[in-house]
């Protein structure tokens, strides 16, 4: 079942295409953070009690009693066409608002079954908006696994947003990609310190405030897996800004850089405002450079963060890459990104699970960045591995989050020269 | 369509993977999306497996729909077969596959592979993971030994033999009780023929029906299997499971009868230490401490025997999310003078856990939540489970050592009997105010002065006098709650409008202890 091709990009990179069963999350995942980050929203997953258990088993432990994503699980009736789906999808809707007034935003997240059965959510989105406006606006998008990969989930909850977002043709910086508050916070500052602005973040903290969208829009991309997203701003008249992503020193400089280039600030500022941040994550970074010099690395594919998580372990801390593994190679998001690994590095798209342990089991590297349902076996075989998930659960853009990044990856190698049992 | 918060159970495949995945040499081909891998760190991760269930997912796309995913399934079960060399395949779908109606299933069966390739039908819109586990177990031994399997006779002079059936992965505490069934059985003279499906291998499954009888162990997981035994071969079983010091002694009696053995020695040189701790006098303090219990139907009814009358708790709830046992769980309940709570609504539980208001909960992970945000202690005796609670030690919950283990996991979230007797000595102590949490409780847990706000007088008319409610005060924190509730329900009941301190020193004096 494995159909595997080679193809060239433009600059001749080889990137090995695979096709097989996949170890990677659907989009239904990105709820799990998505939620955290725009606190007026809820998402309600259409789907089965497999939708319902991943999303409960991803997130690991339940925190909140009543927390602000669920499942309206397909019964039996509901695909026999006992009962009309769409009613009884209104039904749950009206139940849930009716006991959280706080919710603003509903987002229905369509699912393999809901997809499958040609249940369709944007229709069911547009009337449900048109009976809870003006206190909820009801949106909808596809966290399926047939169509989405873990990351993806999050993509296309933006882009569903992109489109009720207002016109207005005024120049703006427009940061896209869910970023930990934190992180949001530190960018703020560095950008006003810059003279850039007004700043809008996609998603804001409360997803009720949608930022507007314009001519005068210019687009930084905070995560790599927001293709999408950034085509249907471009289609609104929003410019991207080409740069590579805010993880470690160079990558948070070259992309801040993005911005202040377009903004005409003066490289003297520019110095000056980064000057603190870049020393300080230089310094933070040596002892992790110790840690991590000359390991081999080899990174299965997640959540398309992995071409640049892989350049800055290459460049800022001297790693050597072995493969790096993406399940979705969006050449338009990574472009600057690409031209920064060296040469050689096998790049491999899509996924043969099996096969790629094979790869990993002949080569033996001294780190493997996978998925948590890999992580145990391979210790087990001896391989050192760092679970996947934290790279989006955790803050780990900019300046300040870089050695957290770097440790990250430190701490798996630091543990097993500890351990003598 | 059922809005669901978070599931006590998963979907019916899951019960497939458990089977798999606890034996040796069988796999299961997924025909299922991307994404449903997901269901492997529940056993890497939860169980800390140092190896990845025996699931081989065929991972169809969108584009896949209109072209060829029967196709996939084919390829996938070859490749699965070649790769593993598996003794026996499992073949079934997951939700989305199902609405495609591939039946991979019965394509993998045309393949003709040289092993058992067993289909598997588990309705995912109408079944759960529990129902899929037992099915599953229950078709691999009929695809294994046929739909007319033959009864060995055991030669004479041999010792009885017994197959210990439904310890799975994700199951509670199956490891360990598995060893401590296993010595029961064979120090009472019963061999163990075989432990399926934790463990077992294929050849295993074959020699089941060289055993005596079986041992119901999970009936959740087990009983259709039994029951089909029963039929097919005449195949007797264990009714009784054997979760603390009483009801293993009548598991002993139980299998020692079906193996025509005596068990009066062995009854007479084994015991649990609970019986002793139970009686000894710190334990006073446990008398009538009122336990809610939630869990599987196996477990909940089990550990509701065993708080009623080994620990002196009062049983003030009991329920499950196993729908298939609710005749036996509210056959327990009634027992204990309550009524049974069936639901897989877990709002419905904390609900129902919020208004009995009890000092201790039994329940699975998800209780363990509910309580720790009432500021309840509880301990946690069934599945859903989570990594701490597939613990390093030994820690088996059935036979003696279990009860020994139920014994130290219940008492220890509560107060220690001196330490409560101190704390009431000492409660005007500054360092024993309201907002104090108990000692046992980790940091930061909520004091339970803090639960005790809501005056729940008020709808009705009913007031506290300034008096009254300073006396309220003066009783130490953990037990003014109950104290302000049945004062207020004396009061209800005689038509009281105001509460005063003579009205708490009546009720008090009705209540008694």
């Amino acid at each position: 079942m494995t159909v595997a091709a080679t193809s060239c990009l433009p600059e001749a990179r080889p990137i090995l295409r695979e096709r097989g069963q996949r170890e990677v999350f659907c989009g239904l995942t990105g709820i799990v953070w998505l939620h955290r980050k725009m606190q007026d929203a809820f998402f309600l997953v259409v789907g089965s009690r497999t939708c319902a258990h991943l999303i409960q088993s991803a997130a690991g432990v339940m925190i909140f009693a009543e927390p602000r994503f669920g499942t309206a699980i397909l019964t039996d009736r509901d695909l026999a066409g006992l009962a009309d789906a769409n009613d009884e999808l209104d039904r749950v809707c009206a139940t849930l608002l009716e006991r959280r007034p706080d919710i603003k935003t509903l987002f229905l997240v369509g699912s393999c079954p809901s997809e499958v059965i040609k249940l369709d959510l944007a229709k069911a989105a547009e009337r449900l908006s048109g009976r809870f406006l003006p206190q909820v606006r009801v949106l909808s998008y596809s966290g399926s696994g047939i169509e989405t990969t873990f990351t993806q989930g999050e993509d296309n909850a933006l882009r569903a947003m992109v489109e009720t977002c207002p016109r207005d043709d005024a120049r703006q910086l427009l940061v896209v990609g869910c970023v930990a508050d934190v992180v949001e916070d530190q960018f703020r500052r560095l950008f006003d310190q810059l003279g850039i602005g007004p700043v809008n973040f996609l998603p804001a903290r409360r997803a009720a405030e949608l930022p507007f969208v314009g001519n005068g829009t210019r687009v930084l991309m905070a995560q790599p897996f927001n293709g999408e997203t950034g085509r249907a701003l471009t289609a609104r008249g929003a410019r991207l800004l080409s740069a590579p992503y805010p993880l470690g020193v160079e990558g948070t400089t070259a992309w801040l850089s993005a911005a202040a280039r377009e903004w005409g600030v003066p490289q003297s500022t520019f110095e000056q405002v980064t000057r603190a941040g870049r020393e300080r994550a230089t310094a933070a970074l040596r002892p992790h450079r110790r840690q991590l010099a000359g390991q081999r690395l080899f990174l299965m594919p997640d959540s398309q963060l992995e071409i640049p998580i892989a350049r800055f372990l290459h460049r800022e801390l001297d790693m050597q890459l072995v493969e790096v593994g993406t399940p979705y190679l969006d050449r338009q998001m990574v472009d600057a990104e690409l031209g920064l690994l060296p040469e050689g590095v096998l790049v491999s798209e899509g996924q043969d699970v099996e096969r790629q342990l094979d790869r990993v089991r002949q080569e033996r590297p001294d780190l493997t960045v996978c998925g948590l349902g890999l992580a145990n076996p391979l210790e087990a075989e001896g391989l050192s591995t760092k679970w996947s998930i934290e790279l989006v659960f955790t803050p780990i853009q900019g300046y300040e989050q870089a050695a957290d990044l770097a440790g990250l990856f430190a701490r798996p190698l630091e543990r097993k020269a500890r351990l003598a049992v | 369509m059922q809005l669901t918060l978070w599931t006590y159970e998963g979907p019916p495949h899951i019960g497939a993977m458990r089977v798999a995945s606890s034996m040796h040499g069988v796999h299961y081909v997924l025909h299922a999306p991307q994404g449903d891998t997901y269901a492997d760190l529940l056993f890497t991760m939860i169980e800390r497996q140092d190896r990845r269930p025996p699931v081989s997912y065929t991972t169809f796309q969108a584009r896949d729909l209109g072209g060829d995913t029967a196709g996939l399934v084919k390829d996938a079960t070859r490749a699965a077969f070649e790769r593993f060399q598996p003794d026996a395949l499992l073949v079934g779908e997951s939700c989305t596959a199902e609405l495609i109606q591939d039946q991979a299933g019965t394509l993998a069966a045309s393949l003709g592979l040289p092993v058992p390739v067993i289909p598997l039908e588990l309705p995912a819109y109408s079944k759960k993971e529990n129902w899929g586990t037992a099915e599953t177990l229950y078709q691999l031994l009929r695809g294994v030994l046929g739909a007319r399997p033959a009864r060995r006779e055991r030669i004479a002079g041999t010792k009885p033999r017994a197959n210990i059936l439904g310890p799975t992965r994700l199951g509670f505490r199956c490891r360990d009780d598995v060893r401590e069934v296993s010595s029961l059985l064979e120090e009472l003279g019963i061999e163990v023929n075989t432990i399926v499906p934790l463990g077992a291998t294929v050849e295993d499954l074959r020699r089941v029906p060289d055993a005596d009888f079986n041992v119901d162990l999970y009936p959740e997981v087990s009983r259709s299997a039994c029951a089909w035994l029963k039929r097919s071969l005449g195949m007797p079983h264990t009714t009784v499971i054997p979760m603390g010091a009483g009801a293993t002694r009548d598991f002993v009696m139980e299998a020692a009868a079906l193996a025509g053995v005596d068990p009066s020695a062995f009854l007479a040189s084994k015991a649990s230490r609970l019986p002793w701790y139970s009686r000894s006098v710190d334990s006073t303090y446990l008398t009538g401490k009122r336990v809610f219990i939630f869990g599987d139907a196996t477990h909940a009814i089990a550990a509701a025997r065993v708080a009623a009358t080994e620990m002196g708790f009062e049983v003030c709830g009991l329920g499950s999310y196993s729908r298939e046992f609710a005749r036996e769980l509210r056959e327990a309940a009634a027992g204990y003078g309550i009524e049974a709570l069936i639901t897989d609504d877990y709002l419905e539980v904390e609900r129902a856990i919020t208004a009995a208001a009890p000092e201790l909960v039994l329940g699975t992970q998800m209780e363990r939540h509910i309580a720790k945000r009432l500021g309840i202690a509880c301990a946690v005796i069934s599945s859903p489970i989570h990594v701490q609670d597939v613990p390093a030690r030994y820690s088996p919950v059935y036979g003696f050592e279990g009860a020994n283990v139920l014994f130290d996991s219940w008492i220890h979230p509560l107060m220690m009997g001196l330490e409560e007797h101190l704390l009431a000595m000492f409660r005007d102590d500054f360092e024993f105010h309201d907002g104090a949490a108990a000692s046992h409780l980790p940091a930061g847990s909520p004091a339970p002065a803090a639960t005790d706000a809501p005056a729940s007088a008020g709808q009705d008319g009913l007031a506290w006098s300034i008096d009254g409610e300073q006396e309220l005060r003066k009783i130490p924190f953990f037990v003014r709650n109950k104290a302000r509730r049945n004062t207020e329900l004396f009061a209800r009941e005689r038509g009281i409008q105001v509460i005063t301190t003579d009205t708490l020193y009546e009720a008090k004096a009705h209540f008694g202890r």
